[in-house]
């Protein structure tokens, strides 16, 4: 196969494909929490539930003093990593010129090289931040088979991604479908993995926050 | 699968909620819990990192509540809850965790992690894998009325030296009482102060309070032990016991987890809210200062500090009230690092100074807070947990360390304005 056969392939029925499992996936994930929902709280509220719940979804990214202390490169790593990845995969001109072909609707972009600084501080932090995971004896004894499956399918298209837009190694064409390819791979791995904080972690922050919240306790 | 494990696995199906779900499906395997937990830090043992401790419960959420876990199931492939691994995570989920939760407050995708290990004990209980301690306490407090044995004879004669020390007569069984006052065994065996000090701040505020005969103890080792039968049975009696004489309000005493288990547990477990207010000591004398009713006079002069008990603050929201009551009595304050919402536990609070095997972990947990003494150097340590406050004596004097403890109520009375007690 060509690369250009392949990258239809991979643009074409392979795209949907995974951007199927990914949206349902998403969706049955999402359902499983909310049905189970929770039991209701008889206490008498200190405080108001609903401010602090509010409130932690997003304090909690900020870390707590002593913690960061503690774990300050846990805690500087993930920051660069997640703000990288963001603004790499909102920010850069083709992904956002994707998004208009699709949906008739766009923004504007980030001047390439501060896109280029943020995938290269992102891919450095993910390499950085493994390396931490097998050195860590917490990290390395909390490690399992799918964090390693996280890590890959989350750094395979920041690195390809930065490879076709800079056109290394192989023709752009071939890096460009490799680097669709590896999306798909994460958009399929991402439902059935601990990739899903991505939208649970709000859900999560709400629950504790809320239920501190009536005791009285911001967090 | 043994009928043991799938009594472990159906009390945790019933604990596994939405909010559990998304707890799991959040966590990234960060590890900053563990940083969190004095059991780890203390120790440096990984198998302590919190969310760890948390395998069997995480592997009933998988594999029935997630379509893939379930579907790993239905091939073989889902890992199983077994006899050994209950067995095994015993440990873990008692003796290595006080639930202090300071892991709940530093979880970066906002995980309850020390709510989930009460969880996890539910399942642990129902399958007898929980310590021979706490199977003492909670069977001693179901059929005696309290986890150490203390009846209310016991009751009856501590009252008998306080009203003859103190000249006050302790009002018993007072129908239409604003203030129902519990105790723990705790106080009733080891710090009789206790009931005096309410006697005398009471009668000096002029507050209509009684002792119930039939529900005096507020420990509720059903919550340490992590039976939700266990915990509601206890709770009953208090709950019956106040609607039967009226009171407006119960207070908790000086104990962490009798705190939770009649704030924030109690009405959940018997499934409606109380016809009462539930309060902890200190807020109610919080209350009373700022009524005016609570005077005291003179200072203290040494430099002290306050423990602030975990169940206390962080999972029950008394936070300011202590230090407004220890500053009208103490000029030299000072608060440890991490105090108040990050406060390091004692290391024995959830149930873990009942557990004979936990007795050296315990200590070794005790450093923590003695790195916190240390920072301050404080000549007494005030705080507001009997259960804190034996661990804190055990550990000081383990480690040579010369501070007296005491508890906050008993230091409000020693500074008591008492002249208006004969028209009271």
């Amino acid at each position: 196969m060509t690369s250009d056969a392949f990258l239809d392939l991979v643009r074409g029925p392979l795209f949907q494909i995974a951007l199927f499992i990914f949206l349902a996936g998403v969706l049955v994930r999402l359902v499983e929490i909310l049905v189970l929902g929770r039991k209701t709280d008889f206490a008498e509220p200190r405080a108001d539930g609903t401010g602090a719940g509010l409130r932690s979804v997003f304090s909690r990214s900020v870390p707590e003093a002593g913690t960061f202390k503690r774990s300050a490169f846990t805690i500087l790593a993930g920051y660069v990593f997640h703000i990288g990845l963001f603004v790499a995969l909102v920010f850069l001109a083709p992904h956002i010129a994707l998004v208009r072909d699709t949906f008739g609707f766009g923004w504007p972009n980030l001047p390439t090289p501060l896109v280029d600084f943020a995938t290269v501080a992102a891919i450095a932090a993910l390499v950085a931040i493994l390396v931490n995971r097998l050195r860590d004896p917490v990290l390395k004894f909390l490690t399992t088979f799918e964090d390693y499956l996280a890590w890959a399918v989350t750094f395979l298209p920041l690195l390809t991604g930065y490879m076709a837009f800079h056109h290394l190694l192989i023709r752009y064409e071939g890096m460009l479908a490799l680097h669709i390819l590896s999306v798909e791979l994460l958009l399929v791995v991402f439902p059935f993995s601990k990739l899903m904080h991505t939208f649970t972690l709000f859900l999560a922050r709400w629950y504790t926050g809320s239920a501190f919240g009536r005791k009285g306790v911001q967090s | 699968m043994t009928d043991r494990a799938k009594l472990a696995i159906n009390a945790f199906k019933e604990q596994i909620d939405g909010a559990v779900s998304a707890y799991f499906s959040s966590c990234v395997h960060c590890g900053l819990c563990a940083h969190a937990c004095l059991f780890f830090n203390e120790t440096g043992d990984p198998r302590y990192t919190p969310i760890h401790k948390l395998e069997p419960l995480r592997r009933v959420w998988w594999s029935e509540y997630t379509l893939f876990g379930k579907l790993a199931s239905l091939i073989g492939l889902a890992p199983k809850v077994t006899d050994k691994l209950l067995a095994d995570w015993q440990e873990l989920t008692y003796n290595a965790c006080s639930l202090c939760g300071r892991c709940s407050m530093v979880c970066p995708v906002g995980n309850d992690i020390a709510g989930m290990i009460r969880k996890q004990r539910e399942g642990m209980v129902a399958a007898g894998y929980s310590p021979e301690g706490l199977q003492g306490a909670s069977t001693r407090a179901v059929k005696i009325g309290s986890p150490m044995g203390v009846t209310w004879k016991a009751v009856s004669a501590q009252i008998g030296h306080v009203e003859n020390d103190t000249g006050l007569a302790i009002p018993v069984d007072r129908q239409g009482a604003d203030y129902m006052v519990l105790m723990s065994s705790m106080e009733i065996m080891n710090y009789p102060e206790y009931l005096e000090a309410v006697a005398r701040i009471f009668n000096a505020a002029d507050v209509s309070w009684t002792l119930s005969s039939e529900a005096f103890e507020a420990t509720n080792s059903g919550i340490q032990i992590g039976s939700a039968d266990i915990a509601r049975e206890l709770v009953s009696r208090v709950v019956n016991a106040a609607e039967k004489l009226g009171v407006k309000t119960v207070i908790s005493p000086e104990c962490g987890h009798a705190y939770t288990a009649l704030r924030w547990e109690g009405p959940n477990l018997i499934g409606r809210p109380y016809k009462f207010k539930a309060r902890h000591i200190l807020e109610v004398l919080d209350d009373l200062r700022a009524a005016g009713k609570l005077k005291t006079e003179g200072f203290e002069d040494e430099r002290m500090t306050f423990h602030d008990p975990c169940q206390l603050v962080r999972r029950g929201g008394v936070l300011e009230q202590p230090r407004r009551l220890v500053r009208m009595v103490v000029k030299d304050f000072v608060d440890m690092p991490d105090a108040g919402k990050m406060n390091w536990c004692c290391g024995a609070g959830g149930g873990v100074s009942a557990i004979e095997e936990a007795a050296e972990l315990k200590l070794t947990a005790f450093n923590a807070k003695k790195r916190q003494l240390e920072a301050v150097k404080p000549e007494k340590l005030i705080t507001a947990c009997a259960n804190c406050r034996i661990q804190l004596e055990e550990g000081l004097e383990e480690n040579n360390m010369d501070i007296p403890v005491v508890g906050l109520t008993e230091l409000l009375a020693e500074h008591l304005v008492e002249t208006e007690k004969a028209e009271g």
